[in-house]
């Protein structure tokens, strides 16, 4: 009964949960926030492997030889301000200023693309030491759960891509707002991620 | 007539109306939050200023302070009506993670304290 006077009456009150099916941006929202929670479970089931695996090093390197926290500081720093960056280019895109949504994308970009490079060069020079992911079940979920972490990286930067050519190709129109809005999620959420990363696996590692 | 109206909400007022809180003093609120976070998580975990012992704690107090910030300040989840639902959906998530997470180190501890230590060659 209160949803029919809502309806009639003041088609505004949609917003507040009882007048009908919420706008789309709203839906779309929600659903696209179940994904980065089922994405997120599944960084769950790694994380559990890592905190067991991590002291099984089979005679190989410990995460203290091994992990270089100034590098691990540059990339949460890059991680943090390319989430940053990513806030402002949304609300840039949202309030239509274009010049200020490409400045910020491309920031968005380069801040990324650096920490992508900065984690792979640090890979690289691991498995130069000897301490590939098939040395020990240390180093095997390490490689997994860190990896994980930059394959979401690197497909973040590919839709990034995507979603420039997108609003040059079809403006701000509201489907493609709605699909900005879900990139940001993304971001934020891998940032969340790294979070835990940064606690788990660098923070704590050196402390053993 | 009903269907004109949604088609109407989809556009600028809707978004308009959802992201008045949204702004870039948030955003720069939160990176200065986040940023003191994790300065602060690189020095417990390098120098002596915790109880070592307890530092582990202090750190995972610190990641979830974090991650409460981001959650806030980037990702904008308040106490608004139509975030009744995301908060629920995100406390559904909460309770899997922490029971895949500590469960799996639960069970994997009382397994290898009962098994029988092979010699490794």
């Amino acid at each position: 009964m209160t949803t029919v006077t809502a309806e009639v009456n003041q088609p505004t009150h949609a917003h507040e949960g009882h007048g009908g099916p919420a706008p789309t941006r709203i839906v779309v929202a929600y659903g696209f926030w179940i994904f980065i929670l089922s994405d997120i479970v599944m960084f769950s089931a790694l994380f559990a492997a890592y905190a067991v695996l991590s002291g099984n090093t089979a005679g190989g390197p410990t995460g203290a030889e091994l992990f270089n926290l100034r590098n691990v500081f540059i990339l949460t720093m890059c991680l943090l301000l390319s989430s940053y960056t990513c806030g402002i280019m949304m609300l840039s895109a949202e309030q239509g200023h274009l010049e200020r949504l490409a400045a910020f994308a491309v920031l968005t970009f380069l801040l990324g693309a650096a920490f992508l490079v900065i984690e792979l060069s640090e890979f690289a020079e691991m498995v130069r030491k000897g301490a590939g992911p098939s040395r020990s079940a240390f180093l095997s979920a390490f490689f997994t759960l860190v990896g994980m972490h930059g394959a979401h990286v690197t497909t973040g930067l590919i839709w990034l891509v995507y979603m420039a050519a997108q609003v040059v190709a079809k403006g701000l129109s509201s489907t493609v707002l709605r699909r900005l809005l879900c990139f940001s999620l993304f971001w934020h959420a891998l940032d969340i991620v790294w979070v835990g990363v940064m606690t788990l696996v660098y923070l704590m590692g050196v402390q053993r | 007539m009903n269907g004109d109206e949604h088609l109407h909400e989809d556009r600028a007022p809707g978004i308009e109306e959802h992201e008045r809180t949204a702004n870039v003093l948030s955003y720069t609120v939160g990176l200065g939050l986040a940023i003191v976070a994790t300065v602060a998580s690189f020095i417990v975990a390098q120098t002596d200023l915790l109880w070592p012992p307890g530092a582990a704690v202090g750190l995972v107090v610190l990641a979830l302070a974090q991650i409460g910030v981001h959650l806030v300040f980037f990702l904008h989840l308040g106490s608004g009506s139509d975030d009744t639902n995301n908060i629920l959906a995100l406390a559904f998530g909460v309770l899997i993670v922490f029971l895949v997470i500590a469960g799996s180190i639960w069970i994997i501890t009382h397994l290898s304290a009962n098994m029988t230590s092979m010699p490794m060659n």
